[in-house]
């Protein structure tokens, strides 16, 4: 089975999650077109993070189906290092390597993953670094760089493995105030940049500037969904009403 | 007008989250080995020795004589204690590691079998496994045509390292343990294999973590080696029992004996606690 660019990049249909007794997904289905950006929105619990980490297969999903670009993800002889060269993910917390630089942290994947010649990649590095504007900060280790300037670098190591979709899970939820701005620039550049992206936040105004189709979620269905302007002005679902009025 | 320092006022609350935290905390009191210390040794061994030399007869040659005739000797037993401590613990961290791995292995049955050896040598007692290397183990093995004989000191570096390496396998798997699992995840949704998440995230990073009980280990284990005298190892017990025995038993002369034997132990085991305390200190602030 082969991915065509006019079929969905990213294919969600009909997912079911539980953990043990609790249901977090009760058959949410998603389409993500190749280079659009899809914000899933909604209250905490409501299972918006797991949707995406099941995405690449961080959880596994009992029911239904996830393709990405034609790999199907549920599925027991998945191989994930396959998807996963396909799929970028950054997290709330950066995960950085702590131990290794900037650059290392962005140099290492490519090198030991897909064995690419160091060079090359440190060129690919550099550049991907002054991309997400961190020039002159190459050689800090992470301990010594701020939330925004880890959660950039976590995106330009994201990048340096050349992902097809890149999934933010609530990149800037544990942000300075002052230093959320610089993160969602950088994901503006991506998006702008023809990059596709599924992003879980709570960054409304972004979400409505950024996306071309938003997602809300809770209690682990999809509540409503459309085009930024319309979900936002003309919300229909009273649960979506209530999310919106608490939150703008 | 005097300098007053700055002392706030007595701040009345009902609710005692509001109060400031004590700064004494718990015993204020805390006892800590300072390296003068090792000086009450000196001194407990030169008293004893002194108080020996009034009562000994002039006969017989002095405590300080003797003592030094032997010393020779007793550093050489002092340092094949080190050698037995030294090889004990490389067999035991390198086995140990290897079964820490295993504790944490995605392999139910060898995760289980890693549990079970390293939970039965951690809770045994250091004697009594080394009794059981000593008269289990056989004297000499013969591999097809070829023997190598099993002398005592090579059966108590085994009996030794098996303690070690329950305990190293704690160490690992505690280390591994602690790490926060974003690190596994992000070197996982970077399309890292298990084993490339092992050896260059999770391991690097826990080396500092599994230094500095790997070092305190290794001072416990040192001061354990002198148990080898009970099984007839001629480490540095044995030949202070074998000196005084051919002193002629001597009472007068135990005392300063065993205290030297103390004191090169506390010489040689207090540094490496200090650096251990320096290390954990160290490593404790950037996690």
């Amino acid at each position: 089975m082969s991915w065509t660019e006019d079929q969905p990049m990213v294919s969600i249909k009909n997912v079911h999650k539980s953990f043990g007794e609790l249901e977090v997904l009760k058959g949410v289905s998603i389409d993500v077109m190749k280079g659009e950006v899809i914000c899933i929105i909604g209250p905490s619990g409501s299972g918006k993070s797991t949707l995406i980490r099941c995405v690449n297969a961080l959880n596994d999903i009992q029911e239904g189906s996830i393709l990405v670009e034609g790999i199907e993800v549920n599925d027991k002889d998945l191989n994930k290092l396959e998807l996963r060269k396909k799929v970028g993910m950054v997290f709330q917390q950066y995960n950085l390597f702590p131990h290794k630089t900037a650059l290392e942290n962005v140099m290492m994947a490519p090198i030991r993953v897909l064995k690419q010649n160091k060079a090359e990649v440190e060129q690919l590095a550099r550049a991907l670094i002054k991309k997400v504007r961190l020039e002159g900060k190459e050689n800090n280790y992470p301990g010594e760089l701020s939330g925004g300037q880890q959660q950039r670098v976590a995106i330009a190591r994201s990048l340096a493995m050349k992902p097809d979709v890149m999934l933010f899970d609530e990149v800037t939820a544990a942000l300075d105030p002052e230093t959320v701005n610089e993160v969602l620039v950088t994901i503006k550049d991506l998006a702008e940049d023809g990059m596709t992206c599924i992003l879980v936040t709570h960054e409304m105004g972004f979400a409505r500037e950024v996306a071309d189709h938003v997602y809300f979620t809770d209690r682990g269905v999809i509540v409503e969904h459309g085009k930024p302007d319309t979900f936002f002005d003309e919300a229909k679902d009273p649960r979506t009403k209530e999310f919106l009025s608490q939150i703008l | 007008m005097t300098y007053k320092p700055y002392q706030p006022a007595p701040f009345k609350t009902d609710l005692p989250v509001m109060l400031p935290a004590s700064v004494k905390s718990g015993a204020g009191f805390m006892p800590q080995i300072k390296p003068w210390h090792g000086l009450l040794l000196v001194g407990v061994c030169l008293m004893t020795s002194s108080i020996s030399f009034a009562q000994a007869d002039a006969t017989r040659d002095g405590i300080f004589t003797v003592l030094w005739r032997w010393m020779p000797l007793l550093l050489q037993g002092f340092i094949f204690n080190l050698v037995i401590s030294v090889c004990a613990m490389a067999v035991g961290t390198a086995v140990g590691a290897a079964l820490g791995l295993g504790q944490i292995s995605p392999n139910g049955i060898l995760r289980r079998f890693c549990w079970f050896v390293t939970q039965f040598f951690r809770n045994a007692p250091w004697l009594v496994l080394l009794f059981f290397a000593m008269f289990l183990l056989p004297f000499q093995l013969k591999i097809g045509s070829v023997t190598i004989p099993l002398p005592d000191w090579l059966k108590a570096i085994v009996g030794l390292s098996l303690p070690v390496m329950a305990n190293v396998s704690e160490i690992v798997r505690g280390a591994v343990t602690s790490l926060p699992s974003g690190q596994w995840e992000a070197a996982e949704s970077l399309a890292y294999t298990r084993r490339q998440t092992l050896w260059l995230v999770i391991l690097p990073q826990c080396i500092k973590r599994m230094l500095p009980p790997w070092m305190n280990l290794y001072a416990i284990l040192t001061m354990a080696t002198v148990l080898a005298s009970i099984v007839g190892v001629s480490e540095v017990m044995t030949l202070t029992g074998q000196a005084l025995a051919a002193e002629g038993g001597r009472t007068d002369l135990l005392a300063p004996f065993y205290s030297f034997v103390l004191l090169i132990f506390f010489i040689y085991c207090y540094p490496i606690a200090r650096w251990t305390v320096h290390l954990e200190k160290k490593y404790a602030v950037k996690g």
